[in-house]
């Protein structure tokens, strides 16, 4: 046989490096400031759902308050995928692989909330 | 994490061969992956409860007055056990992370109190979960709800929730409950138990052995991602 079938990838393996305390105090405080920030959007979802219910505001407050709870889990998600997993230590090729396939997920989305919208539309219509 | 000596290569070089193009090892790339398949998943999922949530916008009930309860106390309290959920998930993200950082310094002592945190955690959570459903399904005084039974409409007093129908709806509302945090409480199971086997191993010295801890970041990849979704979960069902 000319070629080994096996391929010696232990040089990609995330190997132990040695550090200096200093910068393990530095990557501890990184986590530690995250996890404070997803402690706090998470507070103040919920102190929003509960003072701002859907029945309490107007239709157009109601849509901003959507809107901000979206931003707010997108804000999270980033800090979850870049940080805890790491990505955003990851090459560029990668990144890139992982994250635009998601593009695919805002499509749907928008057909579906679309569809949902005209469906209940046409059965009002129905109806009356 | 990319070593940062092969970060900025030419491209040329970098699919070259004998070297990985992304600068990951085979078993990471793959838990990304899987990763991927899994988010489409449950955007599929989420999706699917916008739709029907849109479809059915005038029986949809308002999700904080579904789910205020807490336990050991009868008072009113919308949401908040749902955000304390959210909170021991997070934590439980982060004592994960912690672990991972431990396993980068090959520091045994600190995977296993980090790991261990992290399967207490998971089952903390697996518990409240378990509470919410069980509140969910018993349900409270009840209404009264015309349903077919038999072939027959028929007025029956309706108390919590099944599969058919519930108290708080549309019969959708519930079914959607059940599979997405049902969905997403499988996947909270598995992870414990993953994570409850790289302890095992790790306490065992199966990683010193290997000279690296690189099973406790593919797992740690999982666990995050499981917190992930439950970030989108919070959001699009009970927030919105």
């Amino acid at each position: 046989m000319e070629h080994s079938t096996e391929i010696d990838q232990s040089y990609e393996y995330s190997k132990p490096h040695s550090r200096t305390p200093e910068e393990g105090r530095a990557v501890r405080k990184k986590i530690l400031m995250v996890t404070a920030l997803l402690s706090v959007i998470t507070i103040v979802e919920v102190l929003i759902g509960i003072y701002y219910s859907k029945t309490h505001v107007s239709p157009g407050t109601w849509q901003a308050i959507k809107w901000f709870y979206i931003v707010l889990t997108l804000v999270k998600a980033g800090y979850i995928v870049l940080v805890f997993m790491h990505l955003g230590d990851e090459r560029k090729n990668l990144r890139t692989t992982i994250l635009l396939p998601m593009v695919l997920v805002i499509y749907f989305i928008f057909i579906c909330i679309f569809e949902g919208n005209n469906i209940l539309q046409y059965v009002q219509d129905i109806l009356k | 994490m990319a070593h940062d000596a092969t970060l900025e290569m030419p491209a040329k070089k970098l699919w070259g061969g004998g070297t990985s193009p992304f600068g990951a090892s085979y078993g990471k790339l793959m838990m990304w992956f899987f990763l991927i398949s899994d988010a489409f998943t449950f955007s599929t999922l989420l999706i699917a409860l916008g739709y029907a949530r849109h479809v059915h916008a005038d029986s949809w009930p308002l999700v904080e007055e579904v789910f205020y309860h807490f336990p050991f106390t009868h008072a009113h309290l919308p949401l908040l056990y749902v955000g304390l959920m959210t909170f021991i998930l997070i934590i439980s993200s982060v004592t994960m992370v912690l672990a991972v950082d431990a396993g980068h310094t090959n520091n045994k002592k600190g995977v296993l109190f980090w790991l261990g945190l992290t399967v207490v955690g998971g089952l903390v959570f697996l518990g409240s979960q378990a509470w919410e459903w069980y509140t969910f399904i018993v349900g409270g005084e009840g209404v009264m709800k015309t349903v077919i039974v038999d072939g027959q409409a028929k007025e029956i007093l309706v108390q919590g929730a099944n599969l058919q129908y519930n108290e708080y709806g549309h019969t959708q509302f519930a079914d959607f409950f059940f599979f997405i945090t049902g969905f997403h409480g499988f996947h909270v199971f598995s992870g414990v138990v993953i994570n409850a086997i790289i302890w095992w191993q790790a306490a065992e010295g199966v990683y010193e052995k290997r000279g690296h801890y690189e099973m406790v970041e593919k797992a740690g990849l999982y666990w995050h991602f499981v917190d992930l979704v439950w970030v989108f979960v919070f959001t699009f069902f009970y927030l919105l």
